[in-house]
């Protein structure tokens, strides 16, 4: 089997002291030569100076693993940067340009160790879970999960699904046996009870919320104090401030635990008439990134507040009057924080999942989903082959729930879960 | 190496006429080893070929360029299409035979067929050399050599016949060469196990009141088994459908002590869906009657058979329940119904071409496989003689994929799943049955039938004459149509403003061939067949096109092959239920390993990657 080399940064998101980009596949190794770094000896830290085309990118330390003793099982090199996001970036995309390099999917390292022999599927799977279980609520969840409680929903769905398509069945090849008679009378009630089940799981608040965060999108004009709002939440300079209007000009995105809740705060460039094209596509994102969002912290004037947004008059340290629907606050200060916490709390409480009871990922969502979509297909459907059909891709939809869906969809989906560069 | 034959087949049944015949059509020179040369074509059981499901696998086997839908329609002398009114998918087409008209034009067929010789006599045992087939000894003192031999003997091994509670051994061919061939496959290690099967009484139509009993005339139309028959040659009978009633249940009830199934002498698992009538009256308490279709068995032959009371009660108890049906008030009985006990062997030691997998040279084919039904033997026996002939010739194996053809379901499901009951082809076995049509069967398999070499010259001709009529319907449906002209011919389809071919105007149940043939006249110039197939294509094309995306994800499983020699036990993470599974099945690739029952997806991850550190 040839593969790629990929690459990917595989230590937390920078800003931070180290960053490690990992490298792994038959490549590695003249990818380290390519940055002009002379190999050094196996499984031994060495500090060398990165550099491309001449340009010295990075003084940092290197360390190869050859294959197969290696975390994937291939050659892999890692490269310890000094952890500055314009090197990291600068390092990627150096890398990026090398031929049969190419950047890594999520889980990808995770399911070449997998592949190789170096690990096996039960520890794959909980270094997933590990990975991903960060706070107490996920932790729970995870266990409601793991517990099979999903699993013993769907298996029955499954055996009611089951008896649906064995009276579809039967009527269409044992017709000729009296014995069958046509659909009973209620199979539609018992095939719109169903839909309405899977319906009533899929309104659920999704898993993913308790995993990234409840994305909370400060939005206003430029100068607002959204930036010093954001970092007065995460109570560290996540984002960069100055009197200067338009500062932000790409979104950041801030995880942080409020109240033992995760957020991710998303901060964005203040909107208005772009002065340059860099801060107009900065705009558009913010634009674009409102419209994602869980709860949209609105900074501007009240009568221009997005429906559904918590109005905020910034800067209330300054003085000003502030109308009922707003909440004056003070980044400054910390006048008027508690408040908006509380408020932020209370809004995020019916967004998260309860704790213990099953949340539903993308994947679970999107094969119950299906199913349902299929069970209403069967539903208005009037030749029985059809609702046969739609019947058998609503078991299929199931059956992927659980993971008894083609094998390669399965490890696809498994290996997914892992954030990229593990 | 100087052989008297490529292919030796054994058993000149359903199975063994298919594979003698598909072998020789391949090029290969054939031995029909037949007990006795008269009995070679003989419907043993019930006199009719086809039905849901399985008239699907006879259509298969003619696009093949089969013998048994030109027999059948040589004897047909009633046809029936089930389902009529349901989808095409789901339509069987089913015919009453007469049995000496059936079997004569099995004889027909196979002395016409070059290549093929038949050897009268009884086939004692396989000439072997360690585990290679080298041929077959006769109890003659014959010995013919050939490459290959195809075993089709039916219901040969441990038959037990059961009339009530008094049992005998039997089956239908000689004992000595059961015993002896039996004891060869049992020391080769195939492994056996136990089924049965029952049989109804027969009934001498000449004491059945006819005239009182509800007639089922044969289908108008005109259509036939196969595109070869332009006509029905036979006269057309009808049949007649009786009763039972609560004086029959009653009875039944009172005597199931005397039944061998419930007095535990039948050790042998029966099928689930054709039970004998004391299950049915057993299981179904609450229904106050069951259908019974008196079928005459030949032109010229008083014959009946009673299709839906299958029973192995003593003769006595089955005049009794006969009698008690209107219009049997005074029948006599020809023939008591009987129940069957026979070993199989497992088919999941066979690979797909129905080869056993650790001895060369030897195929099974036919009810040995634990399979009920003349289709499912004649479909095994296509399959086992085409491979045998390919193999012989050191071609590629013709493999039948099971999104397919129905051929390539059944045979999946046997070397896959092996077999609980007597396997009955079913349409709701395959998952894809919106593509495999009956209707279909020749625009879907001839093409591959034709570059394996196994279709004659007419047959081919025929089909490039039914392709281009085909083709010629397909032209005159891409024509793009505005709703509005469908309206004014006054077809009532949901007019959205957009001009559609008539192919996916298609799609909307209200256009059917009536319609079509309103707007576009020019099809009246067609052949009828092709636009009604044509209609059931596109009627069906999105939810086929849809289900194309599937078997495409589930063919990159398929291309994952697994060590022929891979040791489960040595696989971590299986339990011991997976590890007997996969071993007798021993799948060749992860896409048939993921279709045995219960093999997990952890543990399908765990084979692939012991697979492939294996290749490595």
């Amino acid at each position: 089997m040839t593969a790629d080399t990929i690459f990917a940064l595989s230590s937390g998101s920078p800003p931070a002291a180290v960053a490690v980009i990992r490298i792994s596949g038959p490549r590695a190794d003249s990818a380290l030569q390519a940055l002009s770094v002379s190999l050094p000896e196996a499984r031994r830290a060495t500090l060398a100076e990165l550099r491309f085309d001449a340009e010295l990118l990075d003084n940092a330390l290197v360390v190869r693993f050859p294959g197969p003793r290696s975390a994937t099982g291939e050659d892999v090199v890692e490269l310890h940067l000094h952890g500055g996001r314009a090197v990291v970036s600068a390092v990627k995309a150096v890398l990026a340009r090398m031929d049969g390099l190419r950047a890594a999917e999520p889980g990808e390292f995770t399911r070449r160790a997998f592949d190789n022999g170096r690990i096996d599927l039960t520890e794959a799977e909980g270094l997933a879970d590990l990975l991903e279980a960060e706070t107490e609520t996920q932790r729970r969840s995870a266990l409601a999960l793991a517990g099979g409680a999903l699993g013993r929903q769907a298996a029955a769905w499954k055996r009611r699904l089951l008896d649906l398509a064995a009276e579809v069945e039967a009527a269409l090849d044992f017709s000729d046996e009296d014995d069958v008679t046509p659909l009973s009378r209620d199979f539609p009630s018992r095939l719109e009870a169903l839909r309405g089940e899977l319906q009533a799981w899929l309104a659920r608040p999704p898993a993913e919320r308790l995993k990234d965060g409840i994305r909370v999108v400060v939005l206003g004009p430029p100068n607002a104090g959204k930036s010093s709002l954001v970092n007065a939440l995460a109570q560290r300079d996540a984002a960069i401030t100055s009197a200067v209007p338009g500062t932000t000009r790409d979104l950041i995105e801030v995880p942080v635990a409020i109240g033992g809740l995760p957020f991710l705060l998303v901060d964005t460039a203040g909107l208005r008439e772009a002065v340059g094209e860099i801060e107009a596509i900065g705009i558009e994102r913010a634009q674009a990134s409102a419209a994602a969002a869980d709860l949209l912290l609105w900074l501007g004037p009240p009568a221009d507040a997005p429906a559904g947004s918590i109005a905020i008059r910034p800067k209330a340290d300054l003085g000003g009057s502030s109308g009922d629907s707003e909440l004056a606050v003070s980044a400054l200060t910390g006048q008027g924080m508690d408040a908006l916490v509380r408020t932020l709390l209370a809004r995020a409480a019916a967004l998260l999942p309860a704790a213990g009871e099953v949340a539903l990922n993308a994947r679970h969502r999107a094969a119950l989903g299906d199913a349902s979509g299929d069970l209403g297909e069967a539903r208005s459907a009037a030749d029985l082959l059809l609702i046969a059909e739609a019947l058998r891709r609503a078991r299929a939809a199931l059956d992927a729930v659980t993971g008894d869906a083609g094998v390669e969809d399965m490890l696809d989906a498994l290996f997914g879960r892992f954030c990229i560069g593990k | 190496m100087n052989r008297d034959f490529d292919i030796i087949v054994v058993g000149g049944g359903h199975a063994g006429c298919e594979a003698a015949a598909a072998a020789a059509r391949m090029g290969a020179r054939v031995a029909l080893v037949s007990f006795e040369r008269r009995q070679i074509g003989a419907m043993s059981c019930n006199p009719a070929i086809g039905g849901l499901g399985k008239g699907h696998l006879v259509r298969e086997v003619d696009a093949y360029d089969g013998l048994i839908a030109r027999a059948a329609d040589a004897a047909g002398i009633h046809y029936r299409m089930l389902n009529a009114s349901k989808g095409a998918a789901v339509q069987g087409p089913r015919v009453q035979a007469d049995r000496g008209l059936y079997k004569a034009a099995i004889h027909r067929l196979l002395a016409a067929q070059d290549g093929l010789e038949i050897v009268e006599g009884e086939a004692a045992s396989l000439r072997l050399d360690g585990r290679r087939v080298g041929g077959v000894a006769l109890a003659d003192g014959r010995a013919l050599s050939a490459g290959a031999v195809i075993l089709a003997t039916g219901t040969f091994l441990g038959g037990k016949l059961h009339f009530g509670r008094t049992s005998r051994p039997g089956g239908r061919v000689g004992e000595r060469a059961a015993t002896a061939m039996a004891e060869q496959l049992r020391e080769l290690g195939l492994p056996l196990a136990r089924l049965k099967t029952g049989t109804p009484p027969r009934l001498d139509g000449r004491t059945i009141d006819w005239a009182s009993l509800e007639r089922q005339e044969s289908d108008g139309g005109g259509w036939t088994m196969s595109p070869m028959t332009s006509a029905r040659p036979a006269p057309q009978l009808f049949c007649a459908i009786t009763r039972t009633n609560a004086a029959t249940h009653a009875l039944i009830r009172s005597n199931l002590d005397r039944s061998p199934l419930f007095a535990g002498d039948i050790e042998g698992v029966g099928p689930r869906y054709c039970p004998s009538i004391e299950d049915k009256v057993h299981r179904f308490g609450d229904r106050d009657g069951h259908q019974v279709f008196l079928e005459p068995e030949g032109l010229d032959d008083p014959i009946v058979y009673p299709n839906g009371i299958s029973t192995s009660l003593p003769a006595d108890v089955q005049l009794a329940l006969v009698r008690s049906m209107a219009g049997l008030e005074r029948t006599q009985i020809v023939q008591p119904g009987y129940a069957v006990e026979y070993d199989h062997v497992d088919p999941r030691i066979l690979d797909s071409t129905l080869a056993v997998r650790d001895v060369e040279g030897l195929y099974l084919a036919g009810q040995i496989n634990g399979t009920t039904g003349y289709e499912e033997a004649a479909a095994q026996g296509l399959v086992a003689g085409v491979n045998a002939a390919a193999k012989a010739f050191g071609s590629a194996p013709l493999t039948f994929d099971r999104s397919e053809s129905y051929i390539g379901v059944m045979v999946d499901d046997l070397v896959l799943q092996g077999v609980t009951e007597p396997y009955r082809m079913l349409t709701a076995r395959a998952e894809y049955r919106l593509r495999l049509r009956a209707d279909n069967a020749e625009a879907r398999l001839t093409p591959a039938a034709i570059s394996a070499g196994c279709v004659s010259p007419e047959r081919q001709a025929l089909f490039r004459r039914r392709q281009a009529e085909r083709d010629e319907v397909e032209r005159r449906l891409a024509r793009v149509v505005a709703g509005a002209e469908l309206r004014d011919a006054g077809i009532a389809a949901g007019d959205d403003g957009r001009r559609r071919s008539l192919a996916e105007w298609l799609r909307f149940p209200q256009v059917d061939a009536e319609a079509l043939l309103r707007i576009e006249p020019a099809l009246l110039q067609c052949s009828r067949h092709a636009l009604d197939q044509a209609v059931e294509d596109h009627r069906y094309a999105p939810y086929v096109e849809r289900q194309q995306a599937e078997i495409a994800r589930l063919r990159s499983d398929e291309a994952v092959r697994i060590p022929a020699d891979l040791d489960y036990a040595s696989v971590a993470g299986l339990s011991n239920e997976m590890v007997e599974r996969l071993g007798a099945a021993r799948p060749a690739t992860l896409g048939e390993a993921r279709r045995i029952r219960g093999v997990t997806p952890a543990a399908l991850a765990a084979i692939l990657v012991h697979s492939r550190r294996k290749a490595a």
